[in-house]
């Protein structure tokens, strides 16, 4: 038993950075949308499916012109980032920004919103998908570039290199945003709004345009994300943003909701403790209970973070005014 | 006026008669529209809606087209909200609607006992879910979950399942189904305080988020509970469940001249069972909302913090309106799991839980009348127009592919009303008073 734990340990490490870093790139555009406007962007699962089935056609369609695996990756990476960031533009003009001008003062109305683009979105791929190709359940095609693997401590890490390609992305990505939110003029506009929307108007920043580019920016990583993730999980519906998407929101609520490191870090965590529990479930209770239950495991999670400490591990509290 | 709208009632009076098709109908529907909309003396309006109730009834027994039952929910929509009709002749219509010409329509074509059941147990959901998002404010997006615990409760012991892990005369006979209805009450509202006692410490937006995976959760585990010990079957299902015996009811109907077959018996005793169950549960609605408990809900839903500075204990309360709601559909489940003899983790799905919202969102938050209607409207929607349709597609537009089939988009259909009602109309079709007053205050 602790034998059989201890062998598998450096692969369920490994294979937890990789889910953790998918789940870190997700949970940003929750962050830092809530940062703004204080909204659960349920749509977000969905900006990150449509990243993977972009990621999918680009590898379907380019795959027999582009020579090299590597500029494929890179053209599937750019599109999936785009299409998915102007998604997300266009669902904060069309479905939220209409609430925000009400004015309403209900939380429950912008959420029940997000959900409802959630579905709109989900079923308008399985449409494109199924006028086009007739289906939609979508494989990624594996380009040989892309497909290699090593073994690492003498065997006791199987690692592909798409994993580390995944990772690297990843690192980048992060890295490159928080040099953007720290350092450049669009970085203090976001933060202004997001500490005090009415005030940040008065000091000549235009609200609409700088809450739509935070849309944009969360989008495109969502959508980052999702081709990694198709490369990664090959296996692609237009209902596979779900799970991830929920898993990211709680990755965020860990980190601390609204806080950009905390984002990363709640993905690395929560990657960590799914793997962990997925693959030592079914050991530590003799088949009984399988890696199944590792999607209920999130979910406690979720409410056990909620309940012991809601701001998260590096969120601040906050008072509310009465 | 009066008179040009009582030619059109009585001009598709006679189309019903002589040619009843989907023509008529839609032209019977306008005539409805004319009459709900122009300005009629009392008088005149009621006896429009009677002659179209006559109208659409023997229209749909006459062709078993079910444009005539959206026909028959539109007249009880008008009779609730039209002003100046006296109560006591829109409580008749509306009995004699639903005693009377719906089962007749019935007998034509069984189809219309299916979503006049479907519609019954929705509506009795939707009712539930209206005490927990449209009194309380809490909003619930796991509430199939309630609805699963239900019907997995009588499923277990009204078939051979138990056998699994009980010594006992399994299957039960069907007559416990409904001690299991009461049974099914304190199960689904002891889960709804093991939902309710983490879930509901939390703020709004992220109740919805935690309800949500918890109601993943019992499905999860609905679906898995077929090993070590063999529960719930897993993703097989558990068919067949008992119903109970209707001996009684055949005796019954037949001294009122009403002939019973195979084919609508249960059908027709069904349908009785869930009008019974819409009663009670509307009774006990409008109960509440004119008790401490419904009126704390309201407080707490209007301000919370206000609420506690009073002294209304938010925990409790909250709970309440938590485990009643669940006891509603903890009800219906076990009614549901007895109508279709089978029930499978398929049917309590995130859909499941968003389509009831968008029932009690449709019809207005808060909303008795609203949270029925919006169950009807739903139900008519996905059992039988968006079906329609896809036959529609499939026989005069044979070269779209068949992933492009109508009646498989419920989700964007849903999607649509809900995001198009958020932004519109968000007090729903039919407001209740205080949510009319926040919305347009905002």
């Amino acid at each position: 038993m602790l034998e059989q734990i201890l062998a598998l340990l450096p692969q369920v490490i490994f294979d937890g950075f990789i889910l953790g870093f998918v789940y870190a790139m997700v949970a940003l555009g929750y962050t830092m949308v809530y940062g703004v406007l204080e909204l659960i962007n349920f749509a977000h699962s969905e900006i990150f499916m449509i990243g993977a089935v972009v990621g999918v056609e680009v590898f379907r369609y380019l795959a027999p012109q582009v020579e090299s695996g590597f500029l494929l990756l890179l053209l599937a990476l750019i599109l999936g980032g785009v299409v998915a960031g102007i998604t997300a533009i266009l669902v904060e003009r069309f479905a939220y920004r209409p609430l925000r001008k009400r004015g309403t003062t209900n939380r429950l109305v912008p959420l029940i919103t997000a959900i409802g683009v959630s579905f709109i979105l989900q079923d308008l791929v399985r449409l494109i998908e199924g006028l086009w190709h007739n289906e939609f359940f979508l494989r990624m095609r594996t380009v040989e570039d892309l497909e290699g693997s090593v073994s690492l401590f003498g065997g006791a890490i199987f690692a592909q290199t798409k994993s580390f390609t995944l990772m690297g992305v990843s690192i980048l990505m992060l890295v490159g945003l928080t040099y953007l939110v720290n350092r450049t003029k669009l970085g203090v506009a976001i933060r202004a709004v997001a500490q005090d929307l009415h005030t940040a108007s008065l000091m000549g920043i235009d609200p609409d345009r700088i809450i739509s580019r935070t849309f944009l920016i969360g989008g495109s990583l969502g959508g980052v994300a999702g081709v990694l993730f198709a490369l990664q999980y090959t296996t692609i519906t237009p209902y596979v943003g779900f799970l991830p998407g929920i898993k990211a929101f709680t990755a965020a609520v860990l980190g601390g909701i609204g806080n950009i490191p905390g984002a990363m870090l709640g993905g690395l965590v929560l990657g960590q403790l799914e793997n962990f529990f997925g693959t030592y479930l079914p050991i530590l209770t003799n088949g009984n209970f399988g890696t199944e239950y590792k999607d209920v495991v999130a979910f406690l999670i979720l409410i056990f973070i909620l309940l012991v400490r809601p701001q998260g591990l590096l969120g601040q509290v906050v008072k509310e005014k009465v | 006026m009066n008179a040009l709208s009582f030619l059109l009632s009585l001009a598709y009076l006679g189309l019903a008669f002589l040619a009843p098709s989907p023509v008529s109908h839609l032209f019977g529907l306008a005539a409805l529209g004319v009459t709900a909309s122009l300005r009629l003396s009392p008088t005149w309006r009621i006896l429009n809606l009677a002659l179209l109730t006559l109208a659409f009834t023997v229209g749909l027994m006459r062709s078993g087209n079910t444009l005539g039952l959206i026909g028959l929910v539109g007249i009880l929509v008008a009779l609730t909200t039209l002003s100046r009709i006296p109560t006591g002749i829109r409580v008749l219509l509306a009995l004699a609607i639903l005693l009377l010409s719906v089962p007749l329509a019935g007998f034509a074509n069984t189809f219309v006992f299916e979503l006049g059941i479907q519609i019954g147990i929705y509506a009795a959901m939707a009712l539930g879910l209206n005490v927990v998002v449209g009194m309380a404010g809490l909003l619930d997006l796991g509430y199939a979950a309630f609805f699963a615990v239900g019907a997995y409760t009588w499923a277990i012991f009204g078939s051979e399942q138990a056998k699994n892990f009980l010594q006992g005369p399994f299957p039960l006979p069907g007559e416990f189904m409904y001690l299991f209805m009461v049974i099914a009450i304190v199960t689904t509202a002891f889960t709804g305080l093991l939902i309710g006692l983490p879930a509901l410490r939390l703020r709004g937006d992220y109740l919805a988020i935690v309800t949500l995976g918890l109601g993943e959760v019992v499905r999860i585990l609905a679906n898995n509970l077929d090993h070590p010990i063999n529960f719930t079957n897993g993703p097989q299902g558990i068919t067949p469940i008992e119903r109970p015996p209707i001996g009684w009811f055949r005796q019954l109907m037949a001294t009122l001249g009403v002939h019973l077959d195979r084919t609508t018996d249960y059908q027709l005793f069904f349908y009785f069972l869930v009008l019974l169950m819409i009663g009670l549960v509307v009774l006990v609605n409008l109960n509440l909302a004119n008790s401490r408990f419904g009126r704390a809900w309201v407080a707490i839903r209007e301000d919370e913090i206000a609420a506690r500075s009073m002294g209304i204990p938010l925990l409790p309360t909250k709970l309440l309106a938590f485990m009643t709601g669940a006891a509603f559909s903890g009800v219906m489940g076990v009614i549901f799991a007895a109508q279709r003899t089978f029930v499978s983790p398929e049917s309590f799905t995130l859909l499941a839980s968003i389509t009831i919202l968008g029932m009690v969102i449709l019809g207005g938050m808060g909303s008795i009348p609203g949270a029925i209607l919006g169950a009807a409207a739903l139900t008519i929607l996905n059992l039988d127009i968006l079906k329609t349709f896809s036959e529609f597609v499939r026989t005069s537009l044979p070269q779209i592919p068949n992933q492009v089939d109508p009646a498989k988009y419920e989700r964007l259909v849903f999607g649509l009303i809900l995001v198009l009602m958020m932004i519109f109309r968000p007090e729903g079709l039919i407001p209740e008073k205080r949510h009319r007053a926040e919305m347009e205050e905002a």
